[in-house]
């Protein structure tokens, strides 16, 4: 039992002993390769057992060398018979093209599908409009419901990882504001940097960058397995229009939910900051406060304010619009969620800083 | 004198009081199995009956609660990994959908098994028997460079087949392999099956909803119901029992026409 397999080789006759199975094949098909001579027969009457990877090994000697087979009984000559069947031309691997050709296509391929992604979201953006008219021409078809649950989903059940993660953002930059400001003994100035950066841009954008990684995500997931369980479809076909059940109340949601989040998240980094400065910078909150009010110009706040709504819809477009392309297969819904969180930070940040340069040239500084 | 490689055991999977359970609820309760050496095993039940729990508790992804499990005479519960690895080598498995590796393409996929137990085989010889696997599986030949999104329902279990008889197993499990494929599809797969273990010397677990395939390839029927197996035998064997369920299950419409096919077809082949 389990004998390795060997061959013997005599006279232009080669013998085959123990098991020719995959198994106990050790490094035979290397021995074999070595033999000087062209074997004439291929003796298996020795041979305990033989399976397919025996048997194509006995093929390739009688294919390449036309050697004769003897000792094996109709189970075994059938064996061989089939793999005899099977040996097609065939290919393993896909053909490579040279790196270069590779590096240029795969550059092609990037810009088309951002060119065409970029077309398709204006596209997608123009539909909602559409939508969004059909809504305010035939109020009826306003679903509260709907817009309700996303009511909840993106902004209830987000405020307490919001304002933890403002909470901390306004401590880091209360430490380091006052560390840095220590320097020229100006550490109460701190308040100043909390006040003002929180409402102008960290509230907004750090809100923006937790919903787009939290909700557009969960919007792209959402629809693109419902794409893919024809659920989509099967809502067109009972007269059911997707944008007004699926994606309005989404857009709608985030639209209203980011400004009150940015300000949630900015108001509770002032906390967060205040605290800190209470502590370590030893003032009270009642004067942090004042400060605040002081330091912080009304315009910093409709800054903030006027930029959420907006990165609010950006972020809603993105996401509804990468879940209604997905096709195909799951694999599919996990790139195009990537996609979509991507391209809507993307696209948040780069409006930003557009925003920021605009607002300093109005004389909102 | 050579013999093809097959098991050397008379019995091949030994199932003995197996119980198991998803939280509350139990699937099987005191489920005996027997599978033989050589046979093809078809398994049938309503759904929900643990079908597909029971191949899993036998190849070790499913944990039973109590039991025992024996593949080629040796206890599969408990083992330590490394002991049931020499097991686990000498079967094959063919999950529903395939379950082809994404990221490689149908030759590679068939060469993953061949790689992890045997690094010592060189490429060449790898890919010979990537390409006799899968033109063996009734792929064409330009399946080979092809990645799984790039097939049919029906290639993509060829494919799967194909991987799972990569190692040569003396054992194969099979999850409804004809599920989803057209009738010409799935009369070609039984075929398919039915010549590889003929070919190969194969013992085959198979679960199967198909009456067709039952008829045209299966030895032995096991039925699961009541949380275990409540008969074993050939299709004749089973009619003469007086359960309600085998009987609505081979004599309801599409059992009796399954059985109108299968005698249609013996005596085309008789001449009769």
């Amino acid at each position: 039992m389990n004998a390795p397999a060997d061959f013997e080789f005599e006279k232009g006759s080669l013998r085959f002993t123990g098991e020719l199975t995959l198994v106990n094949i050790g490094d035979l098909p290397q021995r074999l390769a070595a033999l000087g001579e062209a074997p004439r027969s291929i003796d298996l009457s020795a041979v305990d057992r033989i399976d397919t990877v025996g048997a194509w090994l006995v093929h390739r000697l009688i294919r390449d060398h036309g050697a004769e087979l003897v000792g094996a009984d109709d189970d075994v000559t059938h064996l061989v018979e089939q793999l005899e069947a099977a040996d097609k031309p065939f290919k393993v691997r896909p053909d490579a093209s040279p790196p270069f050709v590779r590096v240029l296509r795969e550059i092609g391929d990037a810009t088309s599908v951002t060119f065409h992604s970029f077309v398709g979201l204006v596209g997608f953006f123009g539909a909602t409009l559409i939508g969004l008219w059909g809504l305010v021409s035939h109020p009826k078809r306003f679903r509260y419901n709907a817009v309700a649950r996303q009511f909840e989903v993106v902004g209830v059940k987000a405020l307490a990882i919001i304002g933890l993660m403002s909470f901390l953002i306004g401590i880091v930059i209360a430490q380091q504001g006052s560390v840095q400001l220590r320097q020229f003994g100006a550490e109460v100035f701190a308040v100043n940097l909390i006040g003002r950066i929180t409402l102008r841009e960290l509230g907004v954008l750090m809100t923006a960058i937790m919903v787009a990684g939290r909700s557009g995500s969960a919007f792209a997931a959402q629809l693109g397995s419902m794409k893919l369980a024809e659920e989509v479809d099967a809502m067109r076909t009972i007269g059911v229009s997707p944008m007004e059940a699926l994606i309005l109340p989404r857009v709608l949601a985030t639209v209203v939910l980011m400004p009150l989040l940015g300000f949630y998240a900015a108001i509770i980094a002032i906390v967060g900051g205040g605290i800190f400065c209470w502590i370590d910078l030893d003032i009270p909150p009642i004067t942090y406060i004042q400060r605040i009010r002081e330091v912080v110009p009304l315009t910093d706040l409709w800054v903030g304010l006027v930029k959420a709504p907006i990165f609010g819809l950006l972020i809603a477009i993105c996401g509804c619009y990468q879940g209604m392309q997905v096709e195909g297969n799951a694999e599919e819904v996990g790139l195009r969620t990537t996609a979509s969180v991507v391209q809507a930070i993307f696209l948040v940040i780069v409006l930003d800083a557009v925003f920021a340069v605009f607002f300093s040239s109005i004389g909102w500084i | 004198m050579a013999r093809l490689n097959t098991a050397d055991s008379q019995t091949v999977i030994h199932v003995e009081g197996l119980r198991t359970s998803f939280g509350k609820q139990v699937i099987h309760e005191q489920l005996d199995l027997e599978v033989r050496r050589g046979e093809i095993l078809g398994v049938v039940g309503g759904s929900g009956t643990g079908k597909s729990v029971l191949m899993r508790s036998i190849i070790g992804l499913k944990m039973p609660d109590a039991g025992v499990v024996e593949v080629f005479g040796e206890p599969m519960i408990g083992r330590e990994e490394y002991e049931a690895k020499q097991v686990r080598k000498r079967w094959g498995v063919m999950f529903q959908g395939g379950a082809l590796f994404s990221t490689l393409t149908v030759a590679e996929n068939v060469q993953v098994p061949l790689r992890e137990y045997y690094p010592q085989i060189d490429t060449e010889l790898l890919d010979e028997i990537a390409a006799y696997k899968v033109a063996m599986s009734g792929l064409p030949a330009d399946a080979g460079p092809k990645y799984p999104s790039e097939l049919s329902g029906g290639m993509r279990k060829r494919a799967g087949l194909a991987r799972a008889l990569a190692l040569d197993p003396q054992l194969l499990f099979l999850d409804e392999p004809t599920a989803g494929l057209d009738p010409i599809g799935a009369a070609a797969f039984d075929e398919l099956i039915l010549d590889l273990q003929k070919t190969l010397g194969l013992t085959v677990f198979l679960i199967t909803h198909d009456l067709d395939t039952l008829y045209a390839i299966c030895d032995r029927v096991a039925v699961l119901a009541d949380q275990r197996v409540i008969a074993v035998g050939t299709i004749p064997e089973l009619l003469a029992l007086d359960h309600p369920w085998i009987q609505e299950y081979f004599n309801g419409p599409r059992g009796r026409a399954a059985a109108d096919a299968t005698q249609r077809a013996e005596v085309k082949e008789t001449g009769e």
